[in-house]
C-alpha cells in the first residue's frame, strides 16, 4: 500500500528530454531536478499534477495509460465518458455522433461518467454536517495527493466519499448484473481521462485498496480518433444516445459544478494549482471560517484545463456549459440504485505520506535544516535553476542531503575559481554532471 | 535555531506571516501536525495581538527537538490588568472593531489553551512580554 501511494502517471522519456529545466521551476512539490542533461524525477514526491507535462516544449513526459487493447479482454466493453470530452469539439460534430464513432472503435456501450452526480451530492449533503468543516472535496486526485504530500494535517479534512467515477462504474456493473445477466468479470468499465492524475487514481487510489474502474485511456487518443473518422467522413455506424445527465451534472466536472450542485451549504471553490496551494495554507493556518465545502481543482477552469483536454480550456468550458443548457433539469434513471450506491460510496482514511525532507529523526533533521539555512545565505538566492534545481533553497537542501554540492551553483564556483579553490577542469566535471557531457561545446 | 522576525504595529498586511514562516521550518523536521497546528494558532494569535495593539515588536522563535520556545515582545501600551484580559470574553475592541469579526476577546486565553508554558508580563505605556513554549512530543 505505502508502495502503492508513490504511483506517479507522468514518466520522463530520456531519449527525448534534452534538460532545458522548464519543468524543474513549475513542480508544486519540487519532484524534479536536471541530473546528466536530463530530468530527473523524485517518484516519493510526484502528485501527478502534470505541470512538468504542460511545459515541456520537448514532449518528453509521457502519460502511462493503459494499452487501448485490453476493452477486448471483456465481453461488455464500456466506455465513461466524461463531459468534457465533448467540450473539446464544436458544434459541427454531434454528440450523438462523437458516441457514435467512439463505439465503432469497439466498445459495446457508452454512460456518461456524470450519470451518478445527483445520488452523490445527495451523499455529500448527509456527509457534511457530520464532519469538521471545511469538508474538502475527493474529487481531484491531484489536490488529494498535494495534501497527502505537502498539507499532511489536512488529510482528515478529505471527503471519504467516491466521485463520480467509481460511483457510476458501481451502477453500470449492477446495472449489467441485474439486467443482462452479467458476470463481474465479464464487465470493464473504461474511463477517458483528461489528467494524469486520474490514472494515479486508478492505478493506486487513496482510500481503497483498488479502483472498480478497469482501465484508463488518454483523451487525446480518442479525441484523434473522433477527428480521424469525422474528417474522413466516416459515418459512424450508429448515432447513440447514452444514459442520461441532468444539465447540473454535467457541469460537476467544471469550476464551481459541485457547489451547484451543493445547494444550501457555503461553498468555496478555487482552482488553479497556486490558488489552491494559497487557500490550502490559510486552512492550514485556521484562516478560514465559516465555508462548509472546499471545491478544489488543480487545474485552471478545472477539469477543461486537464493537460490531455485538447484546445483553449476556456472555450471548451463555455462550449461545455451550451450542452449543460439543452441537457435535462434532472435525471432520476439511477434512483432505483440509490440505497446500493450509498452503501459503496465511503472510502477508508486517507493517509499523510509527508515527505522527508531532511531526515526522520528529528534532532537530525533540525540540525540539516540549519545548515541549509547557513548556505542559502551563501548562495545568490536569484532562483536561476543553473545547479539543476528549481531554487536556492532547494539546491541547499539537496547539498545537505548529500545530492549536489556548492559548487553546483554557477556563482559559487566562479567565486571558488578565482579564489583558487576550484580548478576549471572541475567545475566542468560539475557542469557536465547536471548538464550532460559536451551539452556546452556544440558537439551534443 | 533561532527564527527572528520584526512586527510593525498596525500593518495587517504582514500578520501572519511569523507563523507561516514558523510552520514552514516545523513541517519540514516532521513536527507531527496537532503540534504544529497549536504553534501556529498561539503565535498567529500573538503575532496578531502586537500589530492590533502595539507601535512595533520582535518575535523570536526557539526550535528544538524537544520543543518550540516563543519570545515575543513589543512596544506599545501594555496591559493594566492582566488577569482580566485573560479571561474569555473580555475585550477592550470597539463595537466597530468586533463588527469586522476581531475582538472576541478569546486571544490570550486562546493562547494560553493552546501552548504548555505561558507567561506574560507587561508594564502600562511601555509595552508587553509574552514566553511560551509548546513540547514537541518524540512519539512519532
Amino acid at each position: 500500500m505505502k508502495q502503492q501511494s508513490f504511483f506517479h502517471a507522468l514518466n520522463i522519456r530520456h531519449d527525448v528530454c534534452v534538460g532545458c529545466s522548464h519543468c524543474i521551476k513549475v513542480c508544486p512539490t519540487e519532484a524534479l531536478r536536471v541530473k546528466e542533461g536530463r530530468a530527473l524525477l523524485y517518484p516519493d514526491r510526484c502528485i501527478s499534477c502534470g505541470e512538468c507535462y504542460r511545459v515541456c516544449p520537448f514532449h518528453a513526459i509521457v502519460v502511462e495509460d493503459d494499452d487501448f487493447n485490453r476493452i477486448y479482454d471483456y465481453k461488455y466493453r464500456i466506455l465513461l465518458i466524461p463531459s468534457v470530452f465533448f467540450g473539446q469539439f464544436n458544434k459541427q460534430i454531434s454528440k450523438e455522433e462523437i458516441n457514435g464513432i467512439l463505439l465503432d472503435l469497439g466498445f459495446t456501450d457508452i454512460c456518461p461518467v456524470e450519470h451518478t452526480v445527483k445520488v452523490l451530492s445527495e451523499a455529500i449533503k448527509q456527509y457534511i454536517p457530520q464532519h469538521e468543516r471545511p469538508v474538502i472535496s475527493s474529487f481531484c486526485p491531484a489536490v488529494i495527493r498535494l495534501i497527502q504530500v505537502i498539507f499532511p494535517a489536512l488529510a482528515g479534512n478529505i471527503m471519504r466519499l467516491k466521485q463520480p467515477l467509481e460511483i457510476t462504474t458501481h451502477y453500470l456493473q449492477q446495472l449489467y448484473i441485474q439486467e443482462k445477466n452479467a458476470k463481474l468479470d465479464e464487465i470493464g468499465i473504461f474511463y477517458i481521462t483528461p489528467c494524469a492524475a486520474k490514472i494515479a487514481s486508478n492505478k493506486a487510489p487513496v482510500g481503497e485498496n483498488e479502483s472498480p474502474v478497469t482501465g484508463v485511456i488518454n483523451m487525446k487518443n480518442l479525441y484523434n480518433r473522433v477527428c480521424q473518422a469525422y474528417k474522413q467522413k466516416n459515418k459512424p455506424s450508429v448515432e447513440f444516445n447514452t444514459l442520461q445527465v441532468s444539465a447540473r451534472e454535467m457541469k460537476w466536472t467544471l469550476t464551481g459544478g459541485e457547489a451547484e450542485n451543493l445547494a444550501g451549504f457555503r461553498c468555496l471553490t478555487v482552482d488553479g494549482v497556486n490558488n489552491v496551494i494559497d487557500i490550502l495554507e490559510r486552512l492550514e493556518n485556521d484562516e478560514i471560517t465559516g465555508i462548509d465545502y472546499l471545491e478544489l481543482r488543480m487545474c485552471d477552469e478545472s477539469c477543461p484545463g486537464g493537460i490531455l483536454v485538447q484546445g483553449n480550456r476556456f472555450l471548451t468550458a463555455a462550449r461545455l456549459r451550451g450542452l449543460a443548457d439543452t441537457a435535462p433539469m434532472e435525471n432520476s434513471a439511477t434512483d432505483r440504485f440509490n440505497d446500493y450506491l450509498m452503501q459503496n460510496m465511503p472510502v477508508g482514511e486517507i493517509q499523510p505520506r509527508a515527505m522527508v525532507k531532511y531526515d526522520r529523526d528529528m534532532a537530525t533533521a533540525l540540525k540539516k535544516m540549519e545548515q541549509a539555512r547557513r548556505l542559502k545565505k551563501q548562495l545568490p538566492n536569484i532562483d536561476c535553476g543553473a545547479c539543476g534545481a528549481p531554487s536556492c533553497e532547494a539546491l541547499a537542501e539537496d547539498i545537505v542531503r548529500g545530492l549536489a554540492e556548492q559548487n553546483s551553483c554557477i556563482f559559487m564556483q566562479t567565486q571558488h575559481q578565482k579564489e583558487g579553490t576550484l580548478s576549471s577542469e572541475s567545475a566542468i566535471r560539475i557542469r557536465e554532471s547536471i548538464w550532460g557531457k559536451d551539452r556546452f561545446t556544440g558537439k551534443s | 535555531m533561532r527564527l527572528n522576525f520584526n512586527i510593525e504595529g498596525g500593518d495587517f498586511t504582514k500578520a501572519g506571516s511569523a507563523s507561516s514562516q514558523v510552520k514552514k521550518t516545523l513541517k519540514q523536521i516532521n513536527v507531527s501536525p496537532t503540534i504544529i497546528k497549536r504553534v501556529v494558532v498561539a503565535l498567529y494569535e500573538a503575532e496578531v495581538n502586537i500589530v492590533a495593539h502595539a507601535f512595533r515588536g520582535n518575535i523570536s522563535v526557539d526550535i528544538e527537538p524537544e520543543q518550540v520556545h516563543v519570545q515575543l515582545t513589543d512596544e506599545g501600551p501594555g496591559i493594566p490588568d492582566i488577569d482580566r484580559a485573560m479571561q474569555k470574553g473580555f475585550s477592550t475592541a470597539s463595537p466597530k472593531v468586533r463588527e469586522m469579526g476581531f475582538g472576541a476577546g478569546m486571544g490570550l486565553s486562546n493562547i494560553r489553551d493552546n501552548v504548555d508554558t505561558f507567561k506574560i508580563t507587561s508594564e502600562v505605556n511601555k509595552g508587553t512580554t509574552l514566553d511560551m513554549t509548546v513540547l514537541i512530543s518524540d512519539n512519532q
